[in-house]
């Protein structure tokens, strides 16, 4: 079945009454974004409803961009037949021919809203029906429970017939809730939370610390590539790549080992947080999930939570790392994650890290540590900011190189 | 000058691809495996080379292994899913008439305790799908069929022994694609292949690199070890300059073959015509622009050796080829054709012309005057008693 048009619905966009034409229009911002590839697909807005004509451009990548924007709950292939019964039975016919796997019980849902046509809806329903079922082996009309609703509106200047409904990804539009900082370390969860923010509406930009020499190039390159994954959700990501290793030897130096990791988050935490003032981010967003390793447990969180007064948001912090995973899989980033490179959180771990920091204890020792304040601001300060763009994992300056080369 | 008409063979390489061969091997000649800057930068570059690969099939980069040509990608095919799978069951279907790699690939697993059958192709030398389907059996591992046979041109039904083949779950489908990329439309996975051997020389790449379209989920026996390059399927130094080559080469290919079909098509048809004119000439295969690839042309002249048809040919500046390259010394009459059901005469007197991308209209008029002169001086000479 070729598709003529897509038609779109929102979700959870209804809910939010006053501001739903703000909602509305960013979200069709989204959509005309992701059209652009696509010259002659056109969006349009009838009847209350919103519609890719995609005037002979192909569905099925215009399909996979529309199930990356956030605030789309679902869209439906539409077939578009003359408003006439014998051209309807066919266009409905053929569109239940292409379902595949051939289901074994449909129903036929139809909506009249040009009133003049001859028949009525409960009419055109038993019409469009035997007329499938005549042509069809096997299959039976269900009308309570059926695997497949085919649905045809007849309007004035045509009839509608799509029976497919595609999951979109739900949530609110990007931006709508404003901006927040990542902290983005090339684990599995970080992007996942990243991910989940995004859907509530937040923009993100990201935050890594590397520490050469003791992580490598790969490690950044691997940060970047799961950033580029994120982009594809937003149009652009921006990524501040923070060389860390100044603060985390002279941290090792003059800590001990079993505080090292918390007076590390801590850092890293303020750090963000020095960005994310000079970004206007509103808070931070990290992929603490709790139990999982000695700086998530509560104690751990709460005495690095402490190190800032932005609200940290952690999206993952209940759900089980078997859910995590087959989201990360889902969003594209799994198998980016588990490319065996160390981070700056892997390298220095002491074997036996404190479960149960105690604040007063650390506050201590980062009091004694007078270059601390100093050298965080130097990192801020010092922090590579790259741009990276949905689709632009190919135009970067090495890539550039490459493409000629390829 | 001489002009050369055996792209079947091997193919000029486009001087973009010996530009990024050479600035490749120039610059990026740090091993990918490496960590320091340079490897990565290699790794990297590595990584584009195979996305590129993979876009122009319509596969994903980790469907793609990198060889070093096509005879090794159809041995790590067909040798590397049998001993992967002997478990499931000893049996292989492939036909008479593929080349020699997949050929002798059979031959050796013959002697490793497998089973093997080679369906026989019909008069205009395609096999018939339902042939194929019928030939496998419950204890099936693998079949492999050729998309464009090297020797005829003539073009294999693979998409529809795909699609049947997706109803038998466990049977793997190998396509030999050396002489259908960039010739015609190849698209393994709408087609329903599991693995797919391509090579760069064949389509104006370097020589010595090639490789294996190896679907997601299908799991090969390596017949190379060592340090687990390609997903471990293939050791050794990934050779980057080869492989960028073999990138800008089927990137190339792929994006020109539309038009250059069409180019094609016209010449061959123009070929065939001048050769179906000439008494004492067959032309092998059909007429048909669905069951023949456009860049070769085959016929045979019984009665007359194939060698000295191409000696006369190469006097007068013309180079054409008998057989397929890989069996053509042996001066035995081909077997391709024997399959075909053509008698000795016809079997030892095939000729193949072969197009690339660098003809113009005035090449092909040269070839075929010429072709028609030489065809003219030698006819009276042709042995007596042809079936002609």
């Amino acid at each position: 079945m070729k598709a003529d048009m897509i038609l779109i619905r929102y979700g959870e966009l209804t809910l939010k009454g006053k501001n739903r034409s703000h909602f509305e229009k960013t979200v069709v911002d989204h959509i005309r974004r992701a059209l652009q590839p696509y010259p002659a697909a056109a969006l349009i807005r009838t009847h209350g409803r919103l519609f890719v004509e995609l005037n002979g451009e192909p569905y099925e990548p215009i399909a996979e961009r529309l199930g990356k924007i956030f605030g789309l709950s679902s869209f439906s292939p539409v077939v578009r037949a003359e408003a006439d019964l014998a051209a309807m039975r066919a266009a409905a016919l053929r569109a239940m021919k292409d379902i595949q796997p051939s289901p074994a019980t449909f129903k036929v849902n139809v909506r009249r809203a040009d009133k003049r046509f001859p028949y009525d809806s409960r009419e055109l329903n038993h019409l469009i029906a035997s007329h499938v079922l005549r042509h069809m082996d096997g299959l039976k009309v269900d009308v309570h429970n059926p695997e497949v609703e085919l649905r045809v509106e007849v309007r004035e200047e045509g009839a509608y017939i799509f029976s497919e409904v595609v999951r979109g990804l739900g949530g609110f539009p990007l931006g709508t809730s404003g901006k927040a900082m990542l902290m983005l370390s090339g684990g599995i969860d970080s992007p996942v939370a990243g991910w989940m923010a995004m859907r509530r509406g937040i923009r993100l930009e990201a935050v890594h610390f590397h520490s050469y020499p003791f992580t490598s190039e790969r490690a950044k390159q691997k940060v970047i590539d799961l950033a580029y994954k994120l982009a594809e959700y937003a149009d652009e990501i921006r990524l501040h790549l923070v060389p860390f290793t100044d603060i985390q030897t002279r941290l090792k130096q003059e800590c001990p080992d079993h505080l090292l990791i918390t007076l590390m988050r801590r850092a890293m935490v303020r750090i963000t947080e020095k960005l994310a003032e000079k970004h206007r981010a509103l808070a931070i967003v990290t992929g603490e999930n709790l139990g999982q390793v000695a700086s998530q447990t509560l104690a751990s969180l709460n005495v690095i939570g402490r190190a800032a007064r932005l609200p940290i948001l952690q999206p993952l912090i209940a759900m089980d790392k078997d859910d995590i995973i087959r989201m990360a899989e889902k969003i594209g980033t799994f198998d980016i994650s588990i490319l065996p490179y160390e981070d700056c959180c892997t390298i220095f771990v002491p074997k036996h890290p404190s479960t149960n920091p105690n604040l007063r204890v650390v506050e201590r020792f980062e009091q004694r540590c007078s270059w601390l304040e100093e050298a965080m601001q130097a990192a801020a300060d010092a922090a590579e900011v790259m741009t990276l763009q949905e689709g632009g994992a190919g135009r970067t300056p090495v890539a550039a190189a490459f493409n000629e080369l390829l | 000058m001489l002009l050369y008409f055996d792209h079947a063979a091997s193919t000029p390489p486009d001087p973009d691809v010996v530009e990024s061969v050479s600035k490749t091997m120039q610059t990026y000649f740090g091993n990918p495996s490496a960590l320091h800057r340079m490897g990565v930068e290699a790794e990297r570059l590595l990584q584009q080379a195979r996305h590129v690969v993979a876009q122009a099939l319509q596969a994903e980069p980790q469907e793609i292994v990198f060889t070093s040509g096509g005879t090794e990608s159809i041995n790590l095919a067909l040798k590397g899913a049998a001993m992967q799978y002997k478990s499931r069951g000893r049996h292989i279907v492939t036909t008479q008439i593929e080349h020699s790699a997949g050929l002798e690939s059979c031959r050796q697993l013959e002697q490793l305790g497998f089973e093997v059958t080679y369906v026989s192709p019909d008069a205009t030398g395609a096999v018939r799908a339902e042939d194929v389907i019928a030939a496998v059996r419950d204890d099936t591992i693998l079949v492999s069929v050729m998309h464009v046979n090297n020797e005829t041109g003539r073009i294999q039904p693979v998409e529809e022994i795909g699609r049947a083949l997706r109803r038998r779950s466990g049977v793997l489908f190998h396509v030999d694609a050396v002489q259908s990329l960039g010739k015609i439309p190849v698209l393994p996975k709408s087609w329903g292949v599991d693995l797919m051997s391509v090579s760069a020389h064949k389509l104006n790449g370097p020589r010595g690199a090639g490789f294996l379209f190896c679907r997601e989920g299908v799991q090969l026996f390596p017949l190379i070890a060592g340090g687990g390059q390609e997903r471990g399927l293939r050791s050794g130094t990934e050779s980057l300059p080869l492989i960028a080559g073999m990138a800008k080469a089927v990137r190339l290919a792929v994006e020109r073959q539309p038009d250059q079909w069409k180019r094609w098509h016209e010449w061959r048809e123009w070929i065939a015509d001048t050769v179906a004119s000439l008494p004492g000439l067959h032309l092998t295969g059909t007429r048909s622009a669905d069951e023949m690839a456009p860049h070769i042309v085959h016929f045979t002249f019984p009665g007359m050796k194939a060698e000295v048809v191409i000696h006369a040919l190469e006097e007068a500046g013309i180079l054409i080829s008998t057989q397929s390259a890989c069996s053509s010394r042996a001066g035995r009459p081909s077997r391709v054709l024997k399959a075909m059901g053509m008698p000795d005469s016809f079997c030892r007197s095939g000729l193949r012309i072969s197009l690339g991308r660098e003809h113009t209209a005035d090449d092909i008029r040269t070839l075929c005057d010429r072709l028609r002169n030489v065809v003219h001086q030698l006819k009276p000479l042709a042995a007596k008693g042809d079936p002609s």
